[in-house]
């Protein structure tokens, strides 16, 4: 097999498919489930694509005890933790933006959830081994919330 | 007679079979992109925010059927691809031209009879009879210099009885799109279900209308002042101290109840992920809350619950100890909302704050 012919046949491959990485800053996905069965499904994805809940932050229950009137609001926390552990000893700076959070909340009796596209991360943190990292995030949390999304 | 090597005869069937799947791509691309799913990409770029049915939500409702009534194509067409500045709505760049159409023919879809066209000429009106005319009929819901109402989207920000927020009219991604016909048309006519009335049934004149509306035209020469958040703006709030780290902790603790924030609660930033008993020591989370502030920034964006709970990571980094927080004004710049900007902008100088009073 000659390697380059292969290699520049993958090259105008990439170049002419489509956009892999998506430039949107935010992740945002409607579900057409009502709150709880939303929540458990985004926590079905998270498991399902590897990842650990590593806790859930009730802040619509925050509020309501502050005396705000609010609607289902909370964020959920994920990560792997391994990943995570080595990421934050080789670049402490890291820690600051981790674990991942997802926040989902209540729209009349469908659900919102958004987060922030990792690959944003990217700019934040240059160095060249995080790229992969933020990539695989990114696709990992869109394919969380495309199974998260409303579908024919 | 030349005998064949199998393995040269293997590889050129390897080659043909990367030509064709290479050519096959390349025609494939096109053919897919000839007849983009309106409704899929609707659900995958619009939905989120506008509701599955257009119902609004996030996002302005786009089925009502006085704003269908009164939109173009071209108005759906432009808003799409140059956004709101400032107001949520991003411009979609990167979407092809036939998508954006697939697109408004779904939103079409929810439109029965025909689809409007305007005159692209513009309006003559006395501007400065217009201004006092905004001043009394306008202002009130879509603010004295056109930036709109407050906040955005249902869940915080008003009743769901309430369909919508007064759009900012002095947006440059409005002027660009809005014809002035349009705007005509739907100070004309209003729109049902909103809090947008018809200023023919209140009492104006056509001539009142033109006058308003050369009186918004000249929003694009007075644009409002659009603080950018610069790109080069730092990512991380940080402060660094030779103070044990069990010291650090407690001092960040003072400093955000100090600043009117109650403890949420203090982890290790691996709780949760890690085993219980073996969570990361060396790398704190100290969590924390203003109720009220965050009620607030929930109602300009409901999305910014990425940013929540506030927090100060303290991390071990040889023999110092980092106090790291995100920049709030950095992290702005994601959701094009110049309210959230602001709040952002006090959000910074708070964690700012905080990080000095720690590590003073």
């Amino acid at each position: 097999m000659n390697k380059v012919f292969l290699r520049r046949v993958l090259l105008a491959a990439t170049l002419v498919a489509p956009a892999l990485v998506h430039a949107e800053h935010l992740f945002m996905a409607r579900s057409a489930q009502a709150f709880p069965e939303a929540m458990l499904t985004l926590q079905e994805a998270i498991r399902a694509r590897g990842y650990t809940v590593a806790r859930v932050q009730r802040v619509d229950i925050g509020l309501t005890k502050s005396g705000f009137k609010t609607d289902k609001y909370r964020i959920v926390f994920l990560g792997k933790h391994e990943e995570v552990r080595r990421l934050v000893r080789r670049y402490p700076e890291l820690a600051a933006y981790l674990p991942l959070k997802i926040a989902i909340f209540a729209e009349g009796n469908q659900t919102l959830v958004v987060t922030t596209n990792p690959l944003v991360l990217a700019e934040f943190f240059p160095a060249p081994d995080l790229a992969p990292v933020f990539r695989r995030w990114a696709a990992d949390l869109e394919a969380i919330f495309d199974q998260m999304r409303i579908r024919d | 007679m030349k005998r064949r090597n199998p393995r040269s005869r293997n590889g050129m069937s390897m080659h043909r079979h990367l030509c064709l799947t290479f050519v096959l791509l390349i025609m494939a691309g096109p053919a897919a992109a000839a007849a983009p799913d309106g409704r899929e990409l609707y659900l995958r770029h619009c939905a989120a925010c506008h509701g599955e049915n257009g119902y609004g939500g996030v996002g302005v409702p786009l089925a009502l059927p006085d704003f269908q009534h009164t939109a173009t194509d071209e108005y759906f067409i432009r808003t799409i691809r140059h956004g709101r500045p400032g107001r949520v709505m991003p411009s979609f760049t990167r979407l092809s031209d036939e998508e954006v159409r697939a697109i408004v023919e779904h939103v079409r879809s929810w439109h029965e009879g025909p689809r409007p066209a305007h005159d692209p000429a513009p309006v003559k009106g006395d501007e400065k009879r217009g201004a006092r005319l905004y001043r009394e009929h306008c202002a009130g819901c879509h603010g004295d210099h056109g930036q709109g109402g407050h906040g955005t989207g249902v869940t915080f920000s008003r009743p769901r009885e309430l369909p919508i927020i007064a759009p900012a009219l002095n947006n440059r991604g409005f002027l660009a799109a809005a014809t002035d016909q349009m705007i005509k048309q739907t100070l004309m006519r209003g729109r049902k279900g909103t809090p947008m009335v018809s200023f023919l049934e209140q009492g104006l004149t056509e001539k009142d209308i033109d006058d308003i509306v050369a009186f918004v035209r000249s929003f694009a020469r007075n644009p409002l002042p659009h603080n950018e958040v610069p790109a080069d703006e730092p990512p991380l709030l940080m402060a660094e101290t030779d103070r044990p780290f069990d010291e650090v902790v407690e001092a960040v603790k003072r400093a955000a109840v100090g600043a009117n924030f109650r403890l949420i609660r203090v982890q290790p930033l691996d709780q949760g992920l890690a085993p219980p008993g073996q969570e990361d020591q060396r790398r704190i989370i100290v969590y924390f809350c203003n109720f009220n502030f965050l009620y607030q920034a929930l109602a300009i964006d409901p999305r910014v619950g990425m940013f929540l709970p506030c927090r100060v990571t303290v991390v071990e980094d040889g023999d110092k100890v980092r106090l790291l927080a995100i920049n709030p004004t950095r992290l702005s710049r994601l959701f094009n909302n110049s309210e959230l900007d602001r709040a952002c902008a006090e959000m910074a100088e708070i964690y700012a704050n905080i990080l000095d009073e720690a590590t003073l």
